[in-house]
């Protein structure tokens, strides 16, 4: 959260919108932070946005760990959101998304960095593709 | 600091009969610092009385907080006196866009066909400034600039002297398609800018049932207003930016609402008039 108590304008407007559609969105801040994630993404996900909370960027990447569609470990730095933070670009890959129950799910993720001006990261969205249920 | 109402229309001047009390022209504020520094909060159609207001004060140094560039915050400009002065230093604070300077977007009006003399060739000593992330200051008032929820690149000023605020949000709608009072505070557009002010001016343009085939359109009902207003614990609460078609008595009518809805507590929704004038000292 910024300074003055408030998120920035964008993470506002992306969770406003993550709030109105069915399409699973999961928004973390500057820092990488999870801020939130909708009720879409909690299938995904398999918990509620209320019971996993604000997490760091260390904390989500754990929680919920990743391997490549080979069956490799995805290191958090290869993963689409840290991508998009880092290198401020829009980065897609299939995975394999493990719960905290060993649960595997093959999902695509989307994301891309939120920008406030031309040179100010203020978080970052990725999109879920759930490919186990997708038409 | 004080200030005085020379706009406090949304969307189009309403000038004629129905509109007298609450007056037609579009937004256009005018502070003054306790130093006499003279800030104007957006160029309505307020500002062209205003100018004619301050051609025997002849001020030397203005600076012109532009909210958004909709035409109605816009469209007094060139019929601003000052403006035209040779000896007047003006100082232009706008939304910054990634794509286009604020110049530039001004000039999209100030220019023909639309308008027939060019931003570029008025005689004042203009400056133009994109709003800093940051607060900065003014004649010895801090300002911060924000954006906010409404079409396009929007920004609200809350403007503090000597421990009063001022918060300033002609254009604002804080949420489409939630409910405000599930939100904390944080995810809320524009709270930043409104906490614990001493007066905020926000957008008020339509009733409850007039909202439901407007959302996305970039403004407030009344109902948005008045809990926004005391989520942000703001002391008054001047609604502002009356909707076009609303005369007069509708006005009364969505104040009555207003206060209905505020309750009981400190403070009482009002609304903003012409010539309404008032201190934070």
């Amino acid at each position: 959260m910024s300074q003055n108590g408030q998120h920035p304008l964008p993470l506002i407007m992306m969770r406003e919108l993550a709030d109105n559609v069915a399409t699973p969105l999961f928004l973390v801040d500057r820092n990488g932070v999870l801020v939130y994630y909708n009720e879409a993404a909690e299938v995904v996900l398999g918990t509620r946005y209320v019971e996993a909370g604000s997490l760091t960027a260390e904390e989500w990447s754990a929680r919920w760990a990743a391997e490549d569609v080979d069956g490799h470990p995805l290191p958090a730095d290869k993963r689409p959101l840290a991508v998009a933070m880092k290198e401020r670009r829009p980065s897609h890959r299939p995975m394999i998304l493990l719960d905290a129950s060993g649960a595997r799910r093959t999902i695509e993720v989307t994301a891309f960095p939120l920008l406030a001006r031309a040179d100010e990261v203020v978080g970052a969205v990725a999109i879920f593709w759930d490919c186990e249920v997708a038409p | 600091m004080r200030a005085r109402i020379w706009g406090c229309r949304g969307s189009l001047a309403a000038p004629g009969p129905d509109t007298v009390r609450a007056g037609g022209n579009t937004s256009c504020v005018e502070l003054r610092t306790e130093s006499g520094e003279l800030i104007i909060l957006d160029a309505g159609t307020g500002l062209r009385a205003l100018g004619l207001h301050l051609a025997g004060e002849e001020p030397r140094t203005i600076h012109l907080l532009l909210s958004h560039l909709h035409l109605d915050h816009l469209e007094g400009l060139g019929f601003f006196g000052p403006l035209f002065d040779p000896k007047v230093e003006f100082h232009f604070w706008g939304p910054p866009s990634p794509v286009t300077s604020l110049k530039d977007r001004i000039a999209r009006y100030l220019s023909p066909p639309l308008f027939p003399v060019n931003i570029a060739d008025v005689p004042s000593d203009a400056t133009f400034h994109d709003v800093p992330s940051e607060e900065f200051e003014i004649g010895g008032a801090r300002i911060l600039a924000a954006p906010v929820s409404h079409s396009g690149p929007t920004v609200g000023y809350r403007i503090s002297e000597n421990g009063r605020t001022l918060a300033y949000l002609p254009d604002h709608e804080p949420v489409r398609g939630g409910d405000l009072r599930e939100m904390a505070p944080g995810w809320i557009s524009g709270y930043s800018i409104a906490r614990d002010a001493d007066v905020l001016m926000h957008d008020s343009q339509y009733t409850e049932a007039e909202y439901p085939s407007r959302v996305g359109w970039g403004h407030s009902s009344i109902a948005h207003v008045v809990t926004y207003a005391k989520i942000a614990g703001v002391k008054s609460l001047l609604l502002f930016h009356h909707d076009p078609l609303h005369d007069d008595d509708a006005l009364d009518r969505k104040l009555e609402r207003a206060i209905e809805l505020w309750g009981d507590g400190d403070g009482t929704p009002a609304l903003a008039t012409e010539g309404l004038q008032f201190e934070l000292t």
